[in-house]
């Protein structure tokens, strides 16, 4: 028996998830959105470069290379709607020595083909005078002026919340167990937390899609292969490359990039190691050496005395050809509504650029959907606008004097490296998709993510959390229930 | 009894000589590796009858903190120790603390008393 | 609500700080603010609860917190201002300082002097560089010292430590004391980082493994967690392959050393010693910026307590000394100002010792023109000081007033002196 019906049901909560759902929030549909964390983006999503590629690295009539440039053309709109932070830098492939040189020609090759607007070729001294950090090897460099940069955690909580704000249901450590089926129709979805009734089912399970599809028969021959990627972020006080510096691509991965987040921070990686395990987020020596010999090549100034992180993301990596005929790339992205099931959109295989190609991907559902004869009717009431919430660290001292007369919790520092104030969490604890975490925390302030590390804020923010939630501070987690901070009382020793 | 060498490091002060200590059982023939007198007398104490400065903890009700940090007004027996904390983690005191107050008198009839290291005022 | 201004401004009340505020206190400093980020005086001091303080400088064997309430006492007793639960956002190298509080809002104030003494920050995992997986249960020693001794809630059962320093050492003792297992403590060093002491009476006493020459290969588990891999190294302090021991645990220490913390410094302009991490001071621990003193773990991390309330001491008189010349400075100046018709007055201020030496001249332009005989009049309030005779006077022609030697006595008594150019 189904607890409650949705006209559609989404799995995961990345930024696909997010995007695809807040699109969707749009029409005169019951909507339900089930994750398996204890927080939206905790996959792929959560752990990357946050780049918004401009389009000049997928092959030619993939679907992947469609929809990267057609995504990257929709996130200005993305982000004037839903308030997080971007910015359209620009990017740089750089060539070090000669013989890396023709490498550019056949990237631009490509962007001209993909239909990537806004390149330029640079020569070596005009690189070396926009970045002095730069290895003076530099030979030239591909400039694509539509590369931009994001917070992809800001990016998925803004768009999870705006469709939740439109009428979307979330439901946050629900995780896919099979689906419900009459005949070849999925009518339903059964979770860990009850079965639901649907009349389309939307895979958006990132490392887990090829196992959601093959649940349902589709594609046996799919699978996703994690591609872990380590990472370093360097103290911001210390080192700033305000570029977003690529090296020429290899067979298997973009490269190495020297890179910056929209905090400021520094950050290089990633390296490309293919795994099985879909949860093997860890950091190796290995790994990390190779990111560092590889960020060394495109800056050799980098000093590890100035990392203060290290982390690792997995790519859902797949194994679908493309399906534009002549076009020989075994490695593309499933966006179908297959015809031997019915009510289930199929998405596989969305690595990066994932993140650049979500929002066209929403609208590439939604025509699909409407090609299946899905009547969308448009809300009156569709809100499009999320607004973002006072950040401290960004506000001149007159709107902090106001911030703080206005709510004294904004007066007190509960972060002291990045002046993360206690009203910025309490209000994440009070959002429409409420903060319950610590990492969860972290994630939407950037609190605990300097010089620190947490070592201060941390019995802080439990407290908080613990608060807010109405819970002991024993039942506060990083990020999850299996991941509690606390083990007991001090002075209730068992036995 | 047969003559012994045992190796002390002495805990008098930061220096923490290593003390070769001669003995026929509790007495005490010899003693090397001192910089100062007071490691002979450390000598003697730690083999007849070693004790240990406490600190720890005690629960406190409607403080500013649920804890008060405590201490043992001298070293008590080291075999006692762990005795004395699950005394202590049934202690319950009611704000506001003063420095130096009792929180525990005659601890185990050692004849010492644990006092609270500082004030904890109501919250 | 704070003043506008202070003596002396002291940032941090740990060791250093509330020894700093004493000091200037006893030196003659008439107004002392500590801001402290914390709801109350101490410190660090307030959760290191173990004995061990004082042994040099009070000749007692003392626990922190009761090291720390000896001077909180005083604090209160020489009616030191307090800051309490609050942050310093800026601090100018003219000792301008923006701090707020949820109890005091957003406040601007002046210090004569400032004190620095924020003491210092852990290292964390990444400068240690940890492999392996991100989940709960990875805690700087400092952090769970606090919420053992301060919070009350113990951070795990099973522990693994990372580093021989003294507050490693000593949470082994304390987690045992509260009935925690703590399974290691691991030392990358061929030798010890902290006090032998502390290794007898924190480790041997309790049975507690000391492993040198050995480091965390990486930390398993994905949500808490599960264990570490431990390994030796070598000379190099590179793992040796087939040493590797995976230690089921559900909490990882670390203990790898303190490093200052100075960006509040380092806003001011303060030049940092890079052997250090914390600022050049002189013998009075006054930094490179004139007026901004530095004392405790914020200028070199210290091993005694004691030895940083001595710091303290240093820098908070000579903070004083320094504060207290400002004020007499202060007190020496007159202010000039423009007064009717008057659009500005060159200098701004004076020193009243100056007319000893000379006839002081005033330059000056007047707001509107005056086409007949005038008074150009400095004033102290309704006295006349000095005044000069002119036929007329155009903003388009600078007007100049001396004040003569003869005026020294009226100008002693005077704030400030207002100069007026009016029709006669």
């Amino acid at each position: 028996m189904a607890q409650k019906n949705y006209d559609v049901v989404v799995i995961g909560a990345g930024v696909v998830g997010s995007v695809v759902a807040r699109f969707l929030s749009r029409y005169k549909l019951d909507i339900l959105v089930i994750e398996k964390e204890a927080d939206v983006c905790m996959g792929a999503s959560a752990a990357n470069t946050a780049i918004v590629h401009a389009g000049y690295d997928p092959v030619p009539g993939s679907l992947k290379a469609v929809m990267n440039v057609a995504g990257n053309a929709m996130w200005d709109t993305l982000a004037g709607e839903l308030n997080f932070p971007f910015e359209r830098r620009g990017d740089y492939v750089v060539a070090i020595g000669e013989e890396e040189l023709p490498a550019l020609d056949v990237l631009w090759e490509r962007g001209v083909k993909n239909g990537v607007p806004g390149m330029l070729m640079l020569s070596g001294a005009e690189v070396r005078r926009r970045e002095p950090n730069i290895n003076p090897e530099v030979s030239g460099a591909l400039w694509a002026s539509t590369g931009g940069i994001c917070d992809p955690f800001a990016v998925v909580v803004a768009a999870a919340e705006n469709a939740v704000m439109n009428g979307v249901t979330l439901m946050l450590d629900t995780a896919f167990e099979d689906f419900v089926m009459e005949g070849t129709r999925i009518v339903g979805v059964k979770t860990n937390r009850g079965t639901f009734g649907c009349r389309w089912l939307i895979n958006s399970a990132g490392l887990y899609s090829d196992i959601v599809m093959h649940k349902v028969g589709i594609r046996p021959e799919f699978k996703i292969t994690p591609r872990k990627g380590e990472y370093y972020v360097f103290d911001r006080a210390e080192i700033t490359i305000n570029q977003v510096l690529f090296p020429v691509p290899s067979p298997v991965s973009k490269g190495i990039l020297v890179t910056t987040t929209v905090h400021g921070n520094t950050i290089i990686g990633p390296n490309a190691q293919e795994i099985e395990d879909k949860e093997d987020r860890s950091v190796t020596q290995a790994g990390l050496d190779e990111v560092w010999d590889g960020a060394q090549k495109l800056v050799p100034k980098l000093d590890l005395r100035h990392v203060i992180a290290v982390f690792a993301g997995l790519r859902p990596g797949g194994n679908a050809p493309c399906e534009t005929p002549g076009v020989d790339y075994g490695k593309d992205y499933i966006i179908e509504i297959p015809d031997k099931v019915q009510g289930f959109v199929n998405l596989g295989g969305i690595e990066s650029p994932g993140l650049t190609s979500a929002p066209a991907i929403a609208k590439r559902v939604i025509d699909l959907l409407q090609d299946a004869g899905e009547k969308l009717e448009e809300k009156a009431d569709w809100d499009p606008i999320r607004t973002a919430r006072p950040r401290f660290r960004d506000m001149a001292p007159e709107e902090q004097k106001i911030l703080i007369r206005n709510d004294p919790r904004y007066g007190r520092i509960v972060c002291r490296c990045e002046y993360v104030t206690e009203g910025e969490i309490v209000a994440e604890i009070d959002a429409p998709i409420p903060a319950r975490t610590y990492d969860a925390i972290k994630r939407r302030t950037w609190l605990g993510t300097g010089r620190c590390q947490g070592g201060f804020d941390t019995p802080r923010v439990v407290e908080i959390l613990a608060r807010e939630l109405g819970v002991s501070m024993l039942d506060v987690t990083k990020k999850g229930s299996a991941a509690t901070m606390l083990a007991r009382r001090t002075k209730d020793v068992e036995g | 009894m047969a003559e012994e060498t045992t190796k002390i490091i002495c805990i008098t002060c930061p220096m923490g000589c290593t003390l070769e200590v001669t003995h026929d059982g509790d007495t005490i023939t010899k003693v090397d590796g001192e910089e100062c007198k007071r490691g002979k007398e450390y000598a003697q104490a730690e083999l007849t009858d070693p004790r240990r400065m406490v600190t720890s903890t005690a629960k406190v009700k409607g403080g500013l903190h649920p804890l008060v940090p405590v201490y043992t007004a001298a070293p008590i027996p080291k075999p006692l120790i762990f005795e004395l904390l699950a005394t202590l983690r049934k202690v319950e005191l009611q704000a506001p603390v003063k420095e130096g107050q009792v929180v525990l008198e005659n601890a185990l009839d050692t004849g010492i008393d644990i006092l609270a290291s500082r004030n904890m005022p109501a919250a | 609500m704070p003043k506008d201004i202070y003596d002396v401004v002291v940032i941090g009340s740990g060791p250093a700080g509330l020894a700093a505020a004493i000091e200037a206190r006893k030196t003659g400093a008439e107004d002392v603010l500590i801001i402290e980020r914390d709801k109350e005086l101490g410190g660090i001091l307030l959760q290191c609860i173990h004995n061990g303080f004082g042994v040099e400088i009070l000749k007692e064997d003392l626990t922190g917190p009761t090291y720390a309430q000896r001077y909180i006492d005083e604090i209160e007793q020489l009616g030191v201002e307090l800051l309490l639960d609050a942050f310093v956002l800026d601090l100018s190298p003219s000792r301008h300082i923006y701090a707020i509080s949820q109890w005091s809002g957003f406040a601007e104030l002046d210090a004569r002097a400032v004190v620095l003494s924020m003491g210092a920050r852990e290292r964390t995992r990444a400068q240690i560089r940890l492999r392996g997986t991100r989940p709960a249960g990875v805690y700087t020693a400092g952090t769970a010292q606090r919420f053992t001794n301060v919070e009350g809630y113990l951070p795990g059962k099973r522990f693994v430590i990372l580093g021989s320093g003294d507050i490693g050492m000593i949470m082994a003792r304390r987690l045992t004391f509260e009935g925690a297992k703590v399974e290691r403590v691991l030392e990358i060093m061929p030798f010890l980082t902290g006090l032998t002491r502390n290794y007898v009476q924190c480790l041997l006493d309790f049975d507690i493994p000391l492993q040198l020459r050995h480091t965390v290969k990486r930390i398993l588990g994905n949500q808490r967690v599960e264990a570490v891999e431990a390994v030796q190294v070598d000379e190099k302090w590179q793992p040796i392959k087939g040493t590797e021991e995976v230690i089921p645990c559900d909490t990882l220490l670390l203990s790898v050393g303190l490093i200052p913390e100075n960006e509040v410094s380092k806003k001011a302009s303060v030049v940092l010693d890079p052997v250090t991490g914390g600022p050049f001071v002189d013998e009075g621990m006054q930094t490179n910026v004139p007026g901004i003193f530095a004392a405790g773990n914020v200028v070199h991390i210290y091993d005694l307590v004691d030895w940083v309330t001595e710091a303290g001491i240093v820098a908070g008189r000579a903070a004083a000394k320094f504060a207290i010349a400002e004020r007499k400075r202060a007190a020496r100046q007159v202010q000039l100002k423009a007064g009717e018709n008057v659009r500005y007055v060159v200098p701004h201020v004076m020193d009243k010792e100056a007319l000893a030496e000379e006839d002081q001249k005033l330059r000056m332009r007047v707001v509107n023109p005056i086409e007949q005989k005038v008074w150009v009049q400095v004033m102290d309030g309704e006295d006349l000081v000095a005044r000069k005779g002119q036929r007329y006077a155009r903003p388009g022609e600078m007007v100049t007033v001396k004040i003569p030697q003869n005026a020294y006595d009226a100008v002693q008594k005077a704030d400030a002196l207002t100069v007026n150019v009016v029709p006669r």
